[in-house]
């Protein structure tokens, strides 16, 4: 598939007649894939939990905040106290990075993903 | 897949079960359409009657859930009529004894009762199948998505390795997989047991390569699939959970025990692009990038990884999800310098034999289909050519065990599961695409019209679906696609999401949710609007 940009913003998808795959075809939600990327509900900021609530945190305060939560339970209860859930959305180099944060970073194999659903 | 898709269309029979492929795989379906105009024939074993039926030289009307029964009983008319490939057998496989000798004890009689196909239709699906030149099987969730899934899947193994229709060009078993990376997701090792390229904890030798390269200690005690997380998260024994670009609490069954259980934890970190349904319970949310924001790979259903290159920037203040983990990683001690996507590629083949050929170089001139040893291999269309993956390909002896609930006096209706043409999943994605919504905007239930007639019901009039879980209310659309006595619902919307009413039996190996069968009770709404 290729993508149609205009000033910085996807405007349409093109099926691509080179794919072997594709052959010129898309199908209805290949067509329209491009509709949600600029949607003003995307997420910009991380959030952090305070009292309760959701709120804005800078990128710095959520990945610290993050991982000294993550590694005051991995000290406290051990690395298997700890699951991860991957994405069959994400690309497979985010997918090894993720499982090697778990296998690696904790020591435990509890990782998973949608494919068992 | 073992077979590639392009195959599909130079098959000579196409044996299409548990896949409503023009909505679910609309291009999959289109090779479909083209072996048709060359002649091949077109079985489909559905119990709804949907759009590929009309196309169908047989439609099968199996029961739901008796696909074991129905296999074995196709194999037993094919080992009685001589059609099986005895010298495909003897070369390639083991434990042919052993399975003729459980066939002997699965009289087509027997297998006709259990899932409601007649005797002649059973013996004509056989033969055509074991007979044709190149056969292929294509299935989808209505084979795995079951309390006895992986019997489901064994079997049909058990069916193309009788009659041959493997190892060879346009035949084969051929799972077709429902999200863009599902297959690179397992590729990379995001499962419990095995490592990247299906390395299994479990062996030292390869512990110790991954020790080695990733400089950590690792565990070789197979960790918790999905379903055991949320009982873990429930008995505290896990106490933090990372979600990555995953709705959890509308995608998994019995929606009170999910939010339950991820409520429950001590620590819930979400990263995804939208403030999803799980999102709404997390400690903290991290923003991620979409795919056409990121340089990376994908991998297809027919093991083909393609490059996915960056068009837009994400939006400001969001960065791709790579370079979070890696900063995370970073905190947390794990070595993850990484220049771009391309060197952790790098990092993934050094490691990994069946991609060892892979590398971003090569895919500049398109995609490569693993096993790829070596650099200059060219990628393997189709698998099992001469011989399988373990040597010889080992026949399983598989007993039919019936879906774990199934109607009663109580709940008389059987519920089912699946997708729709227009959206995707739990519309995360879909919902905020204005086309798809339009042509798409609620829920709807199909249920037989002579069912509708009986509780005066038409087209979009309201109904309280309720199980042993939960209810939900519903529209409903009467037509002719589901039996009488069935309600096929979608999981895109969560106001009428089924997985509210679906239980949580497994299947004891995969540990894959039952999706596919579940008792429920159907009421006319007093809810007037919706």
């Amino acid at each position: 598939m290729m993508l149609e940009v205009a000033n910085g913003k996807l405007i349409g998808t093109i099926p691509s007649k080179n794919s072997p795959m594709n052959q010129g075809k898309l199908c209805i939600k290949g067509w329209n894939a491009h509709e949600f990327v600029h949607s003003s509900e995307r997420l910009t900021k991380p959030l952090i939990r305070v009292d309760g609530i959701l709120k804005e945190a800078s990128w710095d305060e959520a990945l610290d905040y993050t991982a000294s939560k993550l590694d005051e339970i991995r000290k406290e209860h051990g690395g298997e106290s700890v699951a991860f859930l991957t994405s069959a959305r994400c690309t497979n180099e985010e997918n090894y990075l993720m499982q090697k944060l778990c296998r690696a970073g904790f020591g435990t194999n509890n990782i998973d993903h949608c494919a068992r659903l | 897949m073992t077979n590639s898709i392009p195959e599909i269309e130079d098959a000579d029979c196409i044996f299409l079960i548990g896949s409503n492929t023009t909505e679910a795989h609309p291009l999959v379906s289109h090779r479909v359409f083209r072996a048709k105009l060359k002649g091949a024939m077109l079985i489909v074993v559905d119990p709804r009657k949907i759009q590929l039926t009309l196309q169908a030289d047989i439609h099968i009307k199996i029961r739901f859930g008796t696909d074991v029964a129905f296999i074995n009983g196709l194999m037993s008319a094919i080992i009685t009529n001589n059609w099986h490939d005895q010298h495909f057998i003897d070369e390639r496989t083991e434990g042919f004894e052993g399975l003729r000798e459980h066939l002997a004890k699965y009289p087509l009689e027997k297998a006709s009762e259990i899932c409601g196909v007649s005797v002649e239709d059973m013996i004509k699906v056989a033969r055509i199948y074991a007979t044709s030149e190149r056969s292929t099987i294509l299935y989808t969730l209505g084979i795995t998505e079951h309390s006895h899934g992986v019997d489901n899947v064994k079997s049909l193994g058990n069916l193309a390795m009788l009659t041959g229709q493997i190892g060879r060009r346009s035949t084969g078993v051929n799972p077709l997989r429902g999200q863009n990376n599902v297959q690179g997701a397992c590729d990379m090792g995001g499962l419990p047991n095995v490592f990247p390229g299906y390395q299994v904890v479990v062996d030292g030798t390869v512990r110790t390569k991954f020790e080695s390269g990733w400089n950590a200690k690792l565990s070789g005690k197979v960790g918790y699939t999905i379903p055991e997380m949320m009982d873990r998260l429930l008995d505290g024994s896990v106490k933090a959970m990372f979600i990555f670009g995953e709705n959890s609490v509308m995608s998994d069954p019995d929606t009170h025990h999910v939010r339950h259980a991820l409520t429950s934890a001590e620590f819930l970190v979400v990263q995804d692009i939208f403030r999803t349904e799980t999102a709404e319970l997390a400690h903290v949310v991290l923003p991620g990038a979409c795919w056409a924001e990121k340089d990376g790979t994908f991998t297809n259903t027919e093991r083909k990884v393609q490059r996915v290159r960056k068009a837009v920037e994400p939006p400001e203040g969001a960065i791709p999800d790579w370079k979070v983990i890696c900063e995370l990683g970073t905190r947390l001690g794990v070595s993850m310098d990484y220049e771009s996507p391309g060197a952790i590629y790098d990092e993934i083949t050094s490691l990994s034999p069946v991609f060892a050929g892979i590398n971003y170089e090569r895919l500049e001139a398109g995609g490569i289909q693993w096993p790829c040893p070596s650099p200059d291999h060219k990628g393997t269309p189709f698998l099992h050519e001469g011989r399988f993956t373990r040597g010889r390909g080992l026949f399983h002896v598989i007993d039919f065990r019936p879906p774990e609930e199934l109607p009663d006096d109580d709940f008389p209706f059987l519920l089912t599961t699946g997708r729709r043409y227009a959206h995707y999943h739990t519309r995360t994605m879909t919902g905020r695409c204005p086309s798809l919504h339009r042509e798409f905007p609620t829920p709807r239930a199909q249920i037989n019209h002579l069912d509708a007639k009986r509780f005066g019901l038409k087209e979009g009039d309201l109904v309280k679906i309720t199980s042993r879980r939960g209810d939900l209310t519903t529209p409903v659309e009467p037509g002719d696609i589901v039996p009488e006595g069935a309600i096929f619902m979608d999981f895109h919307f969560m106001k009428a999401n089924p997985n509210v009413l679906l239980g949580t039996s497994l299947d004891p190996v995969s540990k894959t949710p039952d999706y596919k069968v579940c008792a429920v009770r159907l009421e006319k709404s007093t809810d007037m609007e919706y």
